[in-house]
């Protein structure tokens, strides 16, 4: 099977280790991403305010690329695109003068959206097109003894008429993390905000929440947390230096993108986990687990 | 903080402004406080969202557009998935920052971001700021 595909900005520089394990996991499992010729940046953020359809453009413009390619559903694996295509798609699908102004506004472009396109997550794709059982057949090294805490965000289920699980008490990350034989942790933040762009402007108000978020996560014997945002990525990852310097007996942990634990469960080769591409690095972890090679 | 509500302020057209682009009715809240119980940056706040929205109702435009509170607010839509009368915050929060940033009242500055934040955050970071602080 073959899907469209979205990668949007940050997959393809510092989340690079996101994609690569992605599309090496997809094609083990039997389904080719095709990443979209000509894709645009999604916008990151969805418009809010009722005029603003300008910046309903950049989502939009990606389907007539999605028709384009002659597919009707594109997959995307940042949860920030997802969910800035997904409402964009939402919003014109039932509204027709909005459309009809969308599709004045693109001129140039020969082929004319008229909802057609489905978006779609790659969790969804896991769950309900592999199906979890599916991939659990498939695993070649469970990832025994690694305790992990799922970390959902905000815009992968928020608000419900976007998500695919329960808002408040989701549980497709845990789900998939006992799919590759990993132990799901359970803890209260798995759906808190990281403080999300405010990484740019105030960075102490991350901090606080990332800390939060991790500290609670590591009280609950998680050893790694997993998750399926860049931003959150950065914000839970790379700001652990930051974290560090405020409280110095924090202990840093690693972040995984879900697809690496796939890619690493499957057996398939660790260069496409692009570990060191991990702030934190967690190869000493997955050695010590016996689930890399080395000592 | 002292507050003077007058019957100017309540028929101002920042109320109506408000609704306009945020496309909710602001009237709608009863002040249960949901919204700011789950907000997790409400430690950062100077006005609770629960406070933000009665303020609205009472059209105390210069306070509430004054406030750190809309500037701190993510878009994480916890609020809007508890509502319990189904009143989107988030697209209230959103409306009070445009009003300001339709002024060409920068909130950030893209000029202002110091270079080594620059090479150091991943695009969708920078991106989703200016698109939320900058005119």
């Amino acid at each position: 099977m073959k899907i469209s595909y979205f990668p949007g900005c940050t997959l393809k520089t510092m989340a690079k280790n996101f994609e690569d394990s992605a599309i090496a996991s997809l094609s083990f499992l039997g389904i080719e991403m095709v990443e979209l010729p000509r894709w645009n940046c999604c916008g990151t953020v969805y418009s809010l305010t009722s005029d603003d359809l300008i910046h309903q453009v950049a989502p939009i413009r990606n389907f007539i690329r999605v028709k384009e390619a002659r597919d009707t559903r594109v997959v995307a694996l940042c949860s920030m695109c997802y969910h800035t295509l997904k409402r964009a798609n939402k919003l014109v699908k039932e509204d027709k003068e909005k459309l009809d102004k969308l599709n004045n506004l693109m001129y140039r472009e020969d082929v004319k959206y008229n909802g057609e396109v489905e978006v779609l997550h790659l969790l969804e794709i896991l769950k309900n097109e592999v199906g979890f059982n599916q991939v659990s057949k498939k695993v070649k090294m469970p990832l025994k003894g690694l305790k992990v805490a799922p970390y959902y965000g905000c815009l992968l289920l928020r608000p419900p008429e976007v998500g695919f699980d329960d808002p408040e008490s989701p549980t497709i990350l845990k789900d998939f993390l006992e799919s590759v034989g990993a132990e799901a942790i359970d803890y209260p933040y798995e759906t808190e905000c990281c403080g999300s762009y405010n990484t740019v402007v105030n960075v102490n108000l991350v901090v606080e929440r990332a800390y939060d978020i991790l500290s609670f996560a590591i009280s609950q014997k998680a050893e790694a947390i997993v998750l399926s945002c860049p931003l959150c990525g950065f914000n839970l990852d790379n700001r652990q230096k930051e974290i560090k310097e405020k409280f110095p007996d924090f202990k840093s942990v690693p972040v995984f993108y879900f697809t690496q634990l796939l890619a690493l469960s499957l057996g398939l080769d660790e260069k496409v986990c692009r570990f060191e591409l991990n702030f934190i690095d967690p190869r000493p972890l997955l050695k010590s687990k016996h689930l890399i090679g080395g000592v | 903080m002292r507050t003077e509500i007058s019957i100017q302020n309540l028929k101002s057209k920042f109320l109506d402004k408000v609704e306009e682009l945020s496309e909710e009715n602001i009237y709608t809240c009863y002040q249960c406080g949901k919204c700011s119980a789950g907000c997790p940056s409400i430690s950062e706040m100077d006005i609770s969202p629960c406070e933000i929205i009665r303020l609205v109702q009472l059209g105390q435009e210069k306070e509430v557009l004054d406030s750190k509170t809309i500037w701190i607010c993510a878009s994480c839509f916890t609020c809007v998935t508890r509502c319990p009368k189904g009143v989107d915050l988030a697209k209230v929060m959103e409306a009070l920052r445009q009003i300001t940033l339709r002024k060409n009242v920068d909130y950030v500055s893209p000029l202002s971001i110091p270079k080594e934040v620059l090479s150091q955050v991943p695009q969708i970071a920078l991106v989703s700021c200016l698109r939320k602080f900058s005119a």
